[in-house]
């Protein structure tokens, strides 16, 4: 476990701004706690300051892991965020897209959204910004790109991709054991 | 008439004497110091005799001035006690009185061995020992050490197999093992003392001695050295099939603590924040079309609008709905249009983004 290097906090923070802009100083500084972004096997992990203490008395091959997993730096140092930083990002998202009760579980098996299960979508959207995902009933999904910006969303034909799938909640299912 | 003869004879004679005389007779102003040890003559006549010192009768004067004190020392020569031996006569010659200069340097004295810095911290003397010692095997008296010594355990006939050992082990052939090995570690260590005398830089043996109790990394470093130590540092080795290259040394990364100042964390992400915002493009042309795009929507909405109701609409232009470009607008049904969003940006984007910041 260490903390991260210059680099990988720059390309973890590009990778997060694209999703909450920035609001991630509200991530690195909260008011009701020191919390912190640790690496352990190639995994970025957030984590309070009271817990990472107790941490570091665990030995690298036991710690499975800490705080909440954000995701996972590749072998060549991109970084993929993983489901599991729904509930961190969720809150701060500059921009979402509403999905229909229709085509809510396609996407939550792990496909793309189309044009027709589209419900609503933040204004001023670019294309490949990236968003997070909600059910009509405001419970966040999961993470996508938009695949066309607002205005071309609506002049495009129904079954053209308007959302790239990033993650999903059914993943915590599909990939339990891989998903730490 | 024969006493003339006889008289010419006599004097002829009396000058044959003189003459021979004269030839091994040197007169000498000063005389010569004799070092027959040595056979050394040394003349100290100033030589005044020699008055031309170039020329040709030089030469002529430098011969008969050396014949003169070679005849010197002969004479002096003749003088010692002679004696017979096998069939010739030799003078003895006396002890040389000159003492000749060294021809070399002393020699340095040379760096303690290990053994003897040892023996000097504890004050150990070298006991006297007798050089022979009484074998009982062999009922005689026999050398210490060396050939056919005294109590030699290889030359046993007969060895008794210890408690804990393998049967199978052939303890004759551990015995010759281990005095091999005796040999070879003094060998190693005279070898090493020579080269403390000479100042000669040893290289260091780090664990590469061969002791067959040797852990994997050690064993690994071993052969790492082992494969640069070529003509070519390593260059030209082969490598196993699937053997890796090896790892060259270069400097270990270095991270921060783990539990650091987390103040400093803080304040370093955010300066980097703050820098990734500033280093983002103002004023972004996606985002000025895309505006420009909905205002010219607006216009011909409120265009087609106007043209359906007739002239009877009082209202000018539609205001803008509460919702209605915001996230509860439904899509609209697909235009399509003339100029693409390339001919709208640049100069009229410009001003209407210009506009909007208000």
């Amino acid at each position: 476990m260490r903390p991260l290097t210059e680099e990988e906090t720059s390309t973890l923070f590009q990778k997060l701004s694209k999703y909450i802009g920035e609001n991630i100083q509200l991530l690195v500084d909260r008011p009701d706690g020191t919390y912190c972004f640790r690496l352990h096997k190639d995994r970025v992990y957030y984590v309070s300051e009271k817990i990472l203490k107790l941490a570091v008395n665990i030995s690298r091959e036991k710690l499975v892991s800490l705080g909440t997993c954000f995701g996972k730096f590749t072998k060549t140092q991109k970084f993929r965020l993983h489901i599991t930083a729904l509930d961190y990002l969720a809150p701060y998202a500059k921009h979402k897209v509403w999905v229909k009760p229709g085509a809510e579980q396609s996407f939550l098996y792990g496909n793309h959204v189309l044009k027709s299960g589209l419900g609503r979508i933040t204004e001023n959207t670019n294309q490949y910004q990236g968003l997070v995902v909600y059910s009509m009933a405001d419970v966040p999904l999961g993470f996508g790109v938009a695949a066309k910006s607002t205005q071309d969303c609506r002049k495009v034909d129904p079954m053209a991709i308007v959302v790239f799938h990033q993650a999903d909640i059914g993943e915590y299912v599909r990939h339990e054991d891989t998903l730490i | 008439m024969e006493a003339r003869r006889a008289e010419e004879l006599l004097a002829r004679a009396e000058r044959a004497e003189a003459e021979k005389l004269r030839l091994i007779t040197v007169h000498k102003d000063l005389e010569l110091e004799f070092d027959l040890g040595n056979l050394l003559a040394t003349d100290r006549n100033p030589p005044t005799g020699l008055r031309q010192w170039s020329g040709p009768g030089l030469e002529a004067q430098l011969r008969a001035l050396a014949r003169d004190n070679v005849q010197l020392l002969i004479n002096q020569l003749w003088q010692l006690p002679s004696e017979r031996v096998e069939e010739a006569v030799v003078a003895r010659l006396p002890e040389p009185s000159l003492r000749l200069p060294r021809e070399k340097p002393l020699p340095k004295p040379r760096p303690l061995t290990r053994w003897q810095q040892f023996a000097q911290l504890k004050g150990i003397r070298p006991r006297k020992k007798t050089s022979l010692v009484w074998d009982e095997a062999s009922k005689q008296w026999r050398r210490r050490w060396g050939y056919q010594r005294a109590r030699d355990d290889t030359k046993e006939w007969l060895i008794e197999v210890p408690g804990g050992a393998d049967p199978n082990e052939d303890q004759f052939a551990k015995r010759l093992q281990a005095k091999k090995e005796r040999v070879a570690k003094n060998e190693l260590n005279r070898l090493r003392n020579i080269a403390r005398a000479h100042k000669v830089q040893l290289p260091s043996q780090g664990g590469m001695h061969p002791t067959g109790y040797q852990s994997r990394d050690e064993l690994g470093k071993a052969m790492q050295v082992a494969k640069v130590s070529t003509a070519s540092v390593g260059r030209f080795q082969e490598r196993l099939p699937k053997e890796k290259p090896p790892r060259g040394p270069g400097r270990k990364r270095q991270f921060q603590p783990n539990i650091g100042d987390f103040a400093a964390e803080k304040k370093s992400q955010l300066e980097l924040i703050r820098i990734m915002n500033s280093k983002k493009p103002r004023m972004d042309v996606t985002r000025a079309t895309n505006k420009q795009m909905r205002e010219e929507d607006r216009e011909e909405a409120a265009k087609k609008r106007k043209v359906a109701k007739g002239r009877g609409g009082k209202r000018k232009g539609r205001p803008p709905g509460p919702g209605g470009k915001g996230k509860g607008g439904p899509p609209g049904p697909g235009r399509k249009r003339k100029g693409g969003p390339p001919l709208l940006g640049g100069r009229k984007g410009q001003r209407q983004g210009g506009k909007r910041r208000k």
